[in-house]
Parts: structure tokens; sequence; C-alpha cells
């Protein structure tokens, strides 16, 4: 951390590291509690000078007093800082001269680590990390993605960003009025995760300042969903826990496709984005201002409609729908019938040993049947879960009892086909409108892989593991040639890169979501509503 | 002052106007039901004010604990008609009664004073507008089918009715919310239904349920569900008016009779369910040290020991088993210290380095020992009540929360609770027939009792716990507390002090 440390930061009474999940040991990172108080107490002043001298000030200018702020904090001046944070002597070409449209588009020549080989394979490693948010992070479209209009908005600016550093000290409440603002202290601060938490009433950094604690509340944030592997692990066999490969990326598969249904055409949200979260799960953001204005009961709803699954490790059957099946069940039946044939009976085989096919018999109804299932699987043990399945018709045909019932037996049939496909959501991502989730596009730490968002017109192609790592990006920048016939407008760094394809969907993404509400604010307008506090 | 005096000369300016034009002094009730939209305006004496708001306030005590309780709607009507006869009868137009008039003024008149005195903070408002909807829809579902509509019809709200053609495209999936929500009998055939289609934000709790067909965000609601359309209607209005009226509270023009009784009013309507004060948890005499835990489980309910034995398979617990445990642990009397050690060693399969970076600090957070000022200054959070514990995140995949009564199956449940010596077939069966009828807490109490038979007989006999602290155990720590004291009669009160030790 080039900062300078303020040695009379006695450790405030100040939230301003609040751990989200992780905690950290407070002597051993004695270090960053004094950086983030410092951080603090300058923003309390920049408030203050904000505050006094007249808004006149332009945005730009705000940024630069919030910064000159803090090196006069820190005893030194907070330009040469900047200047050598971005004046990397490795990347001289990438320095960033603060111009409007330079925020993802450096200098063209590709100047090259010269010791950037495979490196070892950590997503954390701060020389690549550095270049990574210099040259790759999509900062323009990501700020637009958030603030729903090329112009900055409140949208962006009064937006809590979280970092996690590289030492676990999480610095939440963060905010920024443009991207460049953003990038700037991305690069000083070197987060290793950044998360995206509401939008506030009222700026976060200035949450403190104000008299009244009520007036600071959330107001808006992307609905989200995260679906998570692990939760699978007591119907996959291929791997458990973090471990992930492409038979059970499946399941992830069927979840997009049967969310995705439910969000397009039961509630009508159209800007849905998937992304993976870089190891063994997804995350799905809907952007649509009917979705961001939601209060908690409301996601709470929507968690519920969706929530099929429901009970602990020991509710024993966990999914018992109500007859007939509500159209949203149905269609997903109908969605994951040829997924639960492929990607379940075949390729996981969830029933072949005696134990699991144990779990099998106790969801079924009718004793009689049971019995006769359990005597057929135990004389040919290492039966394969196709045929047990298909055993179940079978032997229903031979039960005698009259109180044996075909309706429940089918029921019964639904119901496991749920439980083997249908999402398991982590529901308390969704409910909660200040929840924090990983932002898209940054580095997964464990893995080094990249969160990208899934295209939704090729997602049943989608491989976790051929997402590039960062690693990987860096290399082929260094790769890149450049084409005979150039062209006018330069190339952008990701370009060069196989993070092209993803971009280029978030920004068809981006451009969508800002033209729906660019009509929105158009018709505005016209109701003689004033726009001008906007921005 | 001039305020004073304004009032002496009784001028008439425009707002003292409209009260005295006579329309507003005689308030006609058309209906049974009110969605108090218009304030009263009339005068009443101060007896009155006090007591109809006295009454309507354990109307609404009492509905409350019905919720707390978990009682079904079909229980908790049967179980306020009495008391609703008693202080706050209303009757419909079609019965011959006298009083309707004055019964629907005290209900009109008793619901504004209570909101007076209930705007003033955010929770009051919030737990206000939650029992009063509850009221409003327990005499809902009661009112005569004739009145309810002539009452629905007079609220203006704009649904707009889907038309023959739709219902036809749409038959297949609205046929099946139909009969899948009221069974075969109630669904005659799809023209003969009425939809109205309306915002799906609306109907929440009818999309929840999945009661409901939703199309681009718009639900699709069955006539029969007009209750539901209208109680959202009413709590997002009263919900709102309660707003407006906490915003007005600090310029309501009053001289000096009437703060004193809503204050009153605002602080008896305190949950029968209070937080378990940290201080009468403590136990004198018992170890409660980490390394004692395991030995002190035995006096623990379902609900922990199924977390305790989930943390002795797994060496970890998910996110809200830790929250609730720990929080049990430290209703206890067990310090952060020695919870510290507690998970540390409990959490035997990480290394230092992970527990102290992801699991340290939201057990110190529980503790109120690090967070923001008003965590640490309120030492952190209470332990959790049944009540929560019941309601508040149902468990998912993995996770071991929650009640055992409730979110367990019964195969499940059997297995835990013979491990903790629940053997008698009885018992067992008497515990299913509670969970049946979802009173998890009475299932919860006869394995307390099965388990403390003796000492509780002797107890009872020998007059040492008082008939109160052998009511209803509605909190975990509750019941760790009158285990512990139960079982340790014999060495706690040797000289009869034991008394003493119980008021504590």
């Amino acid at each position: 951390m080039p900062h300078s440390v303020d040695q009379k930061a006695e450790a405030l009474p100040s939230a301003e590291v609040e751990m989200a999940e992780a905690a950290t040991d407070e002597s051993a990172n004695q270090g960053a509690a004094e950086d983030v108080d410092m951080t603090d107490a300058t923003e309390t002043q920049t408030s203050e000078a904000t505050k006094s001298e007249a808004k006149e000030l332009g945005a730009f200018e705000k940024g630069q007093e919030r910064n000159g702020m803090a090196s006069d904090t820190g005893g030194i001046k907070v330009e040469d800082l900047f200047d050598m944070d971005s004046d990397d002597e490795e990347f001289p070409s990438s320095a960033m001269p603060v111009k409007k449209e330079a925020s993802d588009s450096p200098d063209l020549l590709p100047s090259s680590p010269s010791d950037a080989g495979p490196v070892q394979h950590s997503g954390s490693d701060p020389e690549l990390l550095r270049t990574f948010y210099q040259r790759l992070f999509p900062w323009r479209y990501f700020f637009q993605w958030l603030n729903h209009s090329p112009q900055p908005t409140l949208d962006f600016e009064h937006r809590e960003l979280s970092f996690m550093l590289s030492n676990d000290a999480v610095m939440r409440y963060q905010s920024y009025r443009t991207a460049d603002l953003l990038r700037k202290d991305v690069l000083r601060l070197m987060p290793t995760r950044i998360e995206i938490g509401p939008v506030y009433s009222t700026n976060p950094r200035e949450r403190k300042l104000l008299q009244n604690a009520g007036s600071f509340r959330p107001v808006s944030k992307e609905l989200c969903f995260d679906i998570d592997l692990t939760d699978y692990d007591d119907i996959r066999t291929c791997c458990d826990k973090a471990n992930i490969c492409i038979k059970c990326w499946q399941f992830m598969t069927m979840a997009i496709k049967v969310i995705n249904a439910a969000l397009r055409d039961d509630f009508g949200f159209k800007h849905i984005m998937w992304v993976y979260s870089g190891r063994r799960g997804i995350h799905a953001w809907i952007s649509d201002k009917s979705a961001r204005t939601l209060d908690d009961s409301k996601r709470k709803v929507i968690a519920g409609y969706l929530e099929v699954i429901v009970g602990g490790a020991q509710s024993g059957k966990r999914v018992n729908l109500r007859r007939p099946l509500h159209p949203h069940l149905t269609r997903s039946i109908d969605l994951l019938k040829s997924h639960f044939q492929d990607d379940v009976l075949e390729a996981q085989d969830p029933w072949r040993s005696p134990e699991r096919a144990d779990k099998l018999l106790q969801m079924l109804p009718d004793t009689e049947l049971r019995e006769a299932l359990k005597r057929k699987w135990d004389a040919s043990p290492e039966r394969s879960s196709e045929l047990k399945w298909k055993d179940i018709d079978a032997v229903a045909k031979t039960v005698t009892s009259k109180n044996f019932d075909p309706k429940a037996l089918l029921d019964a049939k639904q119901d496991i086909v749920l439980e083997y496909t249908y999402p398991r959501l982590d529901i308390n991502v969704s409910k909660k409108l200040n929840h924090l989730l990983k932002s898209p596009f940054v580095i997964h730490p464990g893995t080094g892989r990249v969160c990208v968002p899934v295209d939704l017109r090729t997602f049943e192609d989608f491989d976790p593991l051929s997402v590039p790592t960062i690693q990987q990006l860096i290399h082929e920048i260094d790769a890149w040639k450049e084409p005979e016939v150039k062209s006018e407008k330069g190339v952008h760094d990701w370009e060069k890169t196989s993070l092209k394809p993803y971009i280029e969907y978030f920004r068809t993404h981006v451009n969508a979501l800002m033209r729906d509400e660019k009509d929105v604010k158009v018709k505005r307008e016209r109701d003689g509503e004033d726009n001008g506090d906007l921005w | 002052m001039n305020r004073i005096d304004n009032k002496r000369r009784n001028v008439v300016d425009h707002r003292k106007k409209q009260y005295a034009d006579p329309a507003y002094k005689e308030t006609q009730y058309p209906h049974r039901l009110n969605f108090y939209a218009t304030p009263p305006t009339a005068d009443i004496t101060l007896e009155q004010f006090e007591q109809w708001a006295i009454d309507r306030l354990r109307v609404l005590a009492e509905i409350e604990a019905c919720s707390f309780r978990n009682k079904s709607p079909v229980e908790a009507a049967a179980h306020m008609r009495p008391l609703l006869e008693k202080y706050l009868p209303l009757d419909s137009n079609s019965s011959s009664s006298t009083q309707l008039s004055a019964q629907r003024q005290k209900d009109h008149y008793s619901h504004f004073i209570l909101r007076l005195a209930f705007s003033s903070t955010k929770e009051l408002r919030q737990r206000f507008a939650r029992v009063e909807t509850m009221l409003f829809r327990l005499r809902f579902n009661a009112d005569d089918t004739r009145e309810r509509q002539a009452f629905v019809e007079s609220l203006n709200l704009d649904w707009e009715p889907v038309p023959d053609e739709e219902k036809r495209k749409f038959a297949t999936e609205l046929i099946a919310t139909v009969i899948s929500s009221y069974g075969k009998k109630a669904y005659q055939s799809i023209d003969e239904e009425q939809f109205y289609r309306v915002d799906w934000t609306r109907v929440p709790d009818l999309v929840e349920q999945r009661k409901v067909f939703l199309r681009a965000g718009k639900a699709y609601v069955p006539a029969k569900e007009l209750q539901s359309l209208v109680v959202t209607e009413f709590t997002a209005r009263l919900e709102k008016s309660l707003e407006l009226t906490a915003r007005a509270l600090p310029r309501l023009d009053e001289d000096d009779r009437l703060t004193p009784i809503l204050d009153h009013l605002s602080k008896n309507f305190v949950a029968p369910d209070a937080g378990y004060s940290g201080g009468n948890s403590a136990i004198d005499g018992a170890e409660i040290t980490a390394r004692n835990i395991d030995n002190l489980s035995q006096h623990f309910p379902m609900c922990m020991t199924v977390l305790h034995r989930t943390l002795r398979r797994d060496s970890k617990l998910k996110h809200f088993g830790r929250l609730q445990y720990t929080l049990f642990l430290k209703g206890i009397g067990l310090s952060l210290d020695e919870s510290l050690t507690f998970w540390r060693q409990s959490f035997n399969k990480m290394t230092d380095d992970t527990f102290n970076k992801e699991y340290r600090y939201n057990f110190r957070h529980s503790y109120g020992d690090v967070g923001g000022d008003s965590n640490r200054r309120g030492g952190g959070y209470t332990p959790y009540s049944c009540q929560k514990i019941l309601t508040e995140h149902a468990p998912g995949p993995g996770e071991a929360h929650g009640c055992p009564y409730r979110h367990m199956n019964m195969e499940n449940l059997a297995v835990q609770l013979q491990a903790s010596g629940v053997t008698d077939p009885a018992v067992l069966r008497g515990v299913g027939e509670d969970k049946e009828k979802q009173k998890f807490h009475l299932a919860c109490n006869r394995v307390f009792e099965h388990l403390h038979a003796k000492e509780l007989k002797q107890a009872k006999d020998e007059r040492i716990m008082t008939a109160s602290q052998l009511e209803t155990i509605v909190h975990p720590n509750e019941y760790f507390k009158r285990s512990y004291l139960l079982k340790n009669m014999g060495k706690a009160q040797p000289g009869g002090g034991g008394d003493v030790k119980m008021e504590g």
C-alpha cells in the first residue's frame, strides 16, 4: 500500500471497516485499519469543505479536492502518489492521463512486462491485478450499467461499492461520481474483490454527517439471484464442495433456463444478466427499473414464488407441491424433463449406490411398491439410475393393493424430477435490498477467473472451465499482433483478448438498458416534471 | 399564547369551518367494515377516549398473540370471536341491532386514537399496521357476502376484468391456479369464473404462494381472491397515513390532557414475547465455559441440541445456524472469550487463519464487541426467541437451524428425539400430533415435561417453583434455565437457598 500511515489515527469508533462475510483480526491488520481510518477522516473533511465551498465546484474538481485532502492528512502530496501509481514503470503506455474517453482505452503500444510468463495460479497477484484494472476492466460500461445513463446521475453517485483489500479488510460505503474517479481509487486501493450494494437516499460517504439516521436508507438495487453448486452436493455425484466440472455445471444451465423464463414471462423483466461467479456459481442481475425499486417485502415475494425446494438437509422429501401444478411449475418441468434424463440420470447416476437408492425409495408413495422395488434392486446392485427410474413404472403395474393410487405416484415422480433439477437459490441474496453481491468482471481470487457475463443466446454451451483467467488475458495482450490494416479507431486492450466477446455482450446489454431508461425519462420530461436535479 | 386565544375566540377560520360543517358531525357508517379514510370529527369525552382505546388495544394484543402462537386463521377467528364481541362488537347491517351506529363509531374512533399513539416510531407503526391488518382480515372474512361486495364496490379500486377472449387463451393456466387453490369443487367452468388483471405487486401474498397466474408482470386474480386485494390495499393505505400522522404529530394541537394517555397506551403495547433479557439468564453456580458445553447440552432444547450435534458431526455450521447457536450460548451466560474458544475448538477442520479471517468477527459482532455504535451500545444481538426461530429464515439446503418441530419431518425429528432419550411412543405420538396441528411450542414443552417429569413433580410437591415459573416455555434460553435448575435442584439449594436463585 503506497500510503503514508497516519499515526495519530487511534482506532476511531468508526464502522468504516465493516466486515461483510469475512472478518479480520485487528492486530494483524493494524495497517489496514489505520489506512481506512484515514480515509474516513478524509471523507469528513472533504464533505465539510464541499459544504462550505459552495456547489459550483465541478464534479471533477470535487474529486480532486477529495484526493488533495487525503494528501494533507497523510503529509504527502497525493498527486505524487497517483503519478507513481499510474506511471507504472512497466506499462508506460498505459499511463492514465485523465481524459474523458480514456477510461478503458489506453495507448495502443502493446508494451509487455518481460517476465509475464505463466505465473503462479492466483487471482490476486498484485501486478497482474493492477494491469487488469488498468487495461481490461470495462469501467465505462460498468459505470453505465449501474448509472443507466451516459451522464453521471445519482444512481451511480449514491451507490455503495465495497472493496475487499488484499489483507481481507473490507471497506464499505465507498461511492464515486464518475467511472474515472472510481477507476483511480480502485488502482490506489487494489481491491481483490469489488461488491455492489444499493443506491442510497444520500451519498453513502456522507452518511455520518446526517442529523437524522433515518434519512440514510437504501432506495434501489438490481434484483439479484445467487445459485451455488455447493447446494447441489446431495444430488451431484461428480464433484463436491468448491469443485465443479462440466457435468455438474449442467445444473446451472438448467437454473438459468428456468429462472430466466420465469423472470421474463411471468414478471415481465427484460434486462437480465447472468454472471459466472468465478468458481462454482452464477449470479443474476435484473436491472429493469421496476425490479430495482422493489422493496424488501416484494423481493421476498419473488423469492418465494421461485423457491420450490424447501427445508434443510433433514426435512425428508423437499418438494411437496399442490396439484394441479402452477403454470410456472408446469413450464419448469417441461424445460427440465430432458435435462433430468440426460444430465441427471445418465451423467450423475444419483441412485446407483444402495444408500442413495434408499433415498429415492423414501420419496415414493405406497409401501407395497417400495418393498417390491427394494427387493428388485437388492437383487441386482449396481443397477443404473436410469434403469431404476424405469423400474418404478414397471413395478407399479404389478402392485395389486387397492390403496395404490397411480396419480400419487405420478405426482411423486414429478416432485422427484423437480428435486433433482429445479434451481436451488440462495434465497437470502434476493430478499434484501441492501445485500452486497460481487461485481461482474472482477477476478475470483481463488481461481483467477474473470466473473464474466453469460451470453443468454449461447448459455447452454457455456463452459466455466474455459473462462479466461487473469494470467491468460495478460498473456494475450502481449501476444497480440497489430493487424496489417490499421483500423482508424484504435484497439482497446480488451479487444486483443478472449475477454472480448464478454465485454461486447455486456456492452449490448448496457446499451439496451440505457435505451429503455431514456425512453422513460423522455416521457417524464414530457409530463412536465423537472429533470434538472438529476445531474 | 395566541393559540389559546384563538380557541377562546372560536374564530371560524377555514380549518375550523370544515368542522363546523354538520356533514362531518354526523359521520355515516353505511358499511360494517371501514378503511378509516376520514378522521373522526365529533366530540367524545375523555373517558371514552381512553376506554375505547384500551378496548381496541386488548383486541389487537390478543390478535398478535394468536399469530405468535401460530394459530391458523380459523383457530384465530374462533379464539377472537368472544373477545371481539365483548370489546369491539360490530354487527352487520342485516342484524337488528340498535347499536350499529355506536359500535361503528367506537371502532372508527378507537382506530384513530391508536393511530396517534402508535405513529411515533417506525417499529410501532409497522407493528400497528400489521395487527390492524390482521383485525381487518378477520372481519372481512366474517362479513356477510353481500355486504362485503357492497363494501368493496364502494372502495372504487380500479381492477381490470380479464376479457373472455384472453380468458380462453390462457384457460389451462387459469384453471390450474383456481383448482389448486380452491379444490375441484369450487371450480365450475372457465366462463363462469371472473378474473381481474392487476399489477403483481398489488397481490404479493397470492404471488408468493403461487396462487395466481402471472404473465408479463400482471397477476390474473380470481374473483374469489378479492380478500387479498382488499387487504393489501388496506395495509398500503394505512401505512401511508401512519407516515403522515407521524409527520403531523409534533404539531399536534393539544392541551396536556391527551399526550399522557397516548404515551401510556403506546408503552403498554409491549409484545408478550419481549426479548429475553440478559439479566435473568445467567445461573449462579453453573460452570458455563467452552469445555463444559458438551456436558451442558443435555439441558438444551431440541433446536439447540440439533445444532450442537451438527456442529460436532461436521465441525461446521452454516451462517444462520452459527447465529442462532452462538446467541443462545451468549444467553446462557457464555462469555465472549469462552465463546471464541468454543467455536475455535469446534471448527477444528480449519486453520487459525481461516477462522480468524472469516468467523471471528461475526462472533464478536453478535456479542457487540465490534460493529457500529448502536450494535456495541446494545451489547450485540439478543438471543432468538421461539417466535423468531419459528418464523424467520426457514432452513435451506444443508442448514440445521430453525425449530426441529417445525422444520424437520417426523422421521428425522424422531431420530433426534430418541437420541435425546425420548423413547416413549406415547410422547412421540403426541409430538407428531402437535406437529400436525402446528403447535410447535406445545411439542417442545411436551418433550420438556417428559424429560423432567420426576423433577417437575418434586418441584411442584415441594413448592419450590411457583406456577408462573412453570408456564409454557417460549424461549430456548428459558428452556435451558429451567432444565438446569430442575436437574440441579438437590445441589443448588442445600438450605432452601434455591428459591432465591429462582427469582434472579
